[in-house]
């Protein structure tokens, strides 16, 4: 690490404070409310269809919620893996003080986990695993022994029983979908001693942001998912969701436009700071690619293809486009909010440099790997609860 | 002015680590010391530091600050006014370590002065809200102190304080068991609760430091606080610091 600061002592310019060289809070620190954003997100994607009856996106129910669960088994990853002492993470839960916003992290997480995401996939599955558990053997079946709990009943009252459930849950897991993830932009609009994350607006920024994000992010699984699996889109489906994408967008493109707004007329303190470091130091990650390229761009495609000037087929790769963009965008976001708000000097006259190291702790290949995982997870989840199998059932068991 | 500055400089460097001598050792406060009976504080006399550094060297030798250009506990920083220019020039380079080598030409200053910095235990410290396992707390007599054998080192504090007197002890440091967790000035507790002055205050040869018992009515820290102007860093913040500077200019932040 030392090395890597006599490079940054190189770059640092004007005047900060001794201290400062450091970026204290690496790349991992972005990935983090990433991922919990990409959770948040894909979670809202799947109530949109439980709680809004919205019929079209029900292809993508089952596997936004397997989403969300891979992407939240990793949330916490990067938060460890930046500590200085791992060994001392669950301290945060065994002796939390609790007038930090950062000690409710491990309770809001193990709600959210424990009550809301795992219930739901629990009750949502059982049916078909209690009927899986029956029909395959082996460790599979096994697995599947376990998952049922014991509770083999699937009559019809039972399931309708499961459905209620899912729906209660549902409902209270919205808001604490919202919840987990506004609270991340809270641990970063409360610090009051930096003015680029200081404003009472972040936790909402953060959860529009992380809706577009989540709802990207289905949608590219979803399409991906079916050529893999060599079926047909579901046109209504992938439609709806890519409009579904480009409200979120809107309004978050407002609140982004809000926040700076209110940044540049107040003028407060730190202001001329705050413009170089726009305007020069984030420039290819604020300007070109969060705003341009990760806003814009999809905001115009996605309204494009909203026209109906292009068959499906090329509206398809809009999608893919739009999404990987958007992906992209939104890690800037997280990155600029995080890095950039540590490059600006809490003196206003000078600035830091962060330079990622490619390998060991808190390096990009770190967070790369960490970012791979929930693939993987969801790979196996897929395996194990394929959610387009029966993708139906708790709607039928309804109208019956 | 400026050539009785240059000739306490030189004096001072000369002086330098050597006269530093009523060293203790880092350890938790004396038996029978009462923290209910002290309320510490401490005031910086802008007007007569003379940027020779004894106190940044005097802090890392006595609280084991590695010696690198990025860790310090306390630093000093020079502000200079040129003529038709509009900002101030800071700098501090390696914290005031080394004392300051004579940047400026001096027919083209219009005002300068050094300005000594250190945590300023505030009375609502951010940093002590935020840390989420309550590692870095207040004690009764009003210093601002971290439990290294409990922090996680999640850095949440570095972020909160506005005034960017901490850091995270490096992994490479020479105390052992402060690796990794959040380090800070303590106005050398070690010292002070039996009775010392905090080693900075110990060695400035012109009496720019000064730290004191506000509970002591005859301690020439409260009499200051009481009968002098004085003020704190970036008051806006309302983190109420405990470190007063006497003719602080309403630039410095
Ligand atoms: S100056 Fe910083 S470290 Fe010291 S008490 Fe205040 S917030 Fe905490
Ligand atoms: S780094 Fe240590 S002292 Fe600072 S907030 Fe985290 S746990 Fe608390």
């Amino acid at each position: 690490m030392s090395e890597i600061l006599w490079q940054i002592l190189q770059h640092v310019q004007g005047y900060i404070y001794p201290n400062e060289v450091e970026v204290n809070w690496s790349v991992l620190i972005a990935l983090y409310p990433y991922i919990t954003g990409l959770v948040a997100g894909a979670f809202i994607v799947a109530s949109l269809e439980r709680i809004f009856k919205v019929e079209a996106v029900k292809p993508t129910y089952r596997l936004a919620l397997l989403t969300a669960l891979a992407f939240l088994l990793c949330a916490p990853l990067p938060l460890v893996a930046h500590l200085g002492h791992p060994e001392r993470a669950l301290e945060i839960m065994m002796t939390p003080h609790l007038s930090s916003a950062m000690a409710g992290f491990g309770f809001v997480y193990a709600w959210y986990l424990m009550a809301v995401l795992l219930i739901e996939l629990y009750f949502d599955y059982r049916r078909d695993i209690v009927m899986w558990s029956q029909e395959v053997g082996g460790i599979k079946g096994f697995i599947y022994k376990i998952l049922t709990l014991g509770d083999y009943n699937i009559s019809d009252e039972a399931v309708k029983a499961d459905n209620k459930i899912v729906n209660i849950v549902t409902v209270i897991g919205l808001p604490s979908a919202a919840f987990l993830h506004g609270y991340v932009g809270f641990i970063f609009g409360s610090v009051k001693a930096n003015h680029w994350w200081s404003s009472p607006l972040m936790p909402i920024i953060f959860l529009f942001s992380a809706m577009v994000s989540g709802i990207a992010l289905v949608l590219l699984i979803y399409i991906a998912s079916s050529y893999i699996r060599g079926v047909e889109l579901d046109r209504a489906c992938t439609d709806t969701l890519a409009n579904y994408l480009l409200y979120a967008y809107l309004l978050d493109l407002s609140l982004e436009f809000m926040e700076l707004a209110h940044l540049f007329y107040t003028q407060e303190e730190g202001i001329d700071a705050i413009r170089v470091l726009i305007t020069d130091k984030l420039f290819w990650t604020f300007i070109v690619i969060q705003v341009f390229l990760g806003t814009l761009v999809p905001i115009f495609l996605l309204i494009l293809a909203r026209t109906g000037i292009f068959r499906f087929n090329v509206r398809k790769w809009i999608y893919i486009f739009v999404t990987t963009l958007t992906l992209i965008g939104v890690f800037a976001m997280r990155w600029n909010v995080v890095i950039g708000g540590q490059l600006i000097s809490k003196t206003y006259l000078g600035y830091t440099t962060y330079i990622m190291p490619l390998f060991g702790p808190e390096s990009l290949s770190l967070a790369l790997a960490i970012w791979i995982l929930p693939f993987i997870i969801l790979a196996v989840l897929i395996k194990l609860l394929p959610p387009w199998e029966h993708p139906h059932e708790w709607e039928k068991t309804e109208t019956e | 002015m400026v050539s009785r500055r240059k000739f306490l400089a030189v004096i001072a460097a000369v002086a330098g680590f050597a006269s530093f001598k009523r060293r203790v050792a880092a350890q938790e406060p004396v038996e029978g010391y009462d923290w209910n009976r002290h309320k510490y504080a401490f005031v910086v006399d802008t007007t007569r530091c003379i940027g020779c550094g004894r106190c940044v060297r005097a802090c890392k030798i006595e609280n084991e600050v590695p010696m690198k250009p990025f860790y310090f506990r306390t630093w000093v920083e020079r502000w200079v006014w040129l003529k038709d220019e509009e900002g101030p020039k800071v700098d501090s380079p390696n914290g005031g370590f080394d004392g300051f080598p004579p940047t400026y030409d001096e027919r083209m200053i219009s005002k300068s002065y050094y300005v000594p910095k250190l945590c300023n235990h505030c009375d609502r410290p951010p940093c002590v809200q935020v840390c989420p396992v309550g590692a870095t707390y207040k004690t009764k007599d009003g210093v601002v102190l971290v439990d290294e054998k409990y922090c996680i080192g999640c850095r949440y504090c570095i972020q909160a304080c506005p005034y960017g007197a901490r850091y995270l002890y490096p992994a490479d440091g020479p105390r052992e068991t402060r690796r990794n967790t959040a380090d800070k000035c303590t106005w050398c507790y070690h010292r002070i609760t039996r009775g010392y002055k905090p080693a900075c205050v110990e060695v400035c040869p012109v009496g720019a430091r000064k730290f004191g018992d506000l509970m002591d009515p005859e301690d020439e820290v409260r009499k200051i606080i009481e009968e002098r102007r004085v003020q704190v860093l970036k008051p806006d913040m309302g983190t109420l610091p405990q470190v007063y500077y006497i003719e602080l200019d309403s630039e410095v932040r």
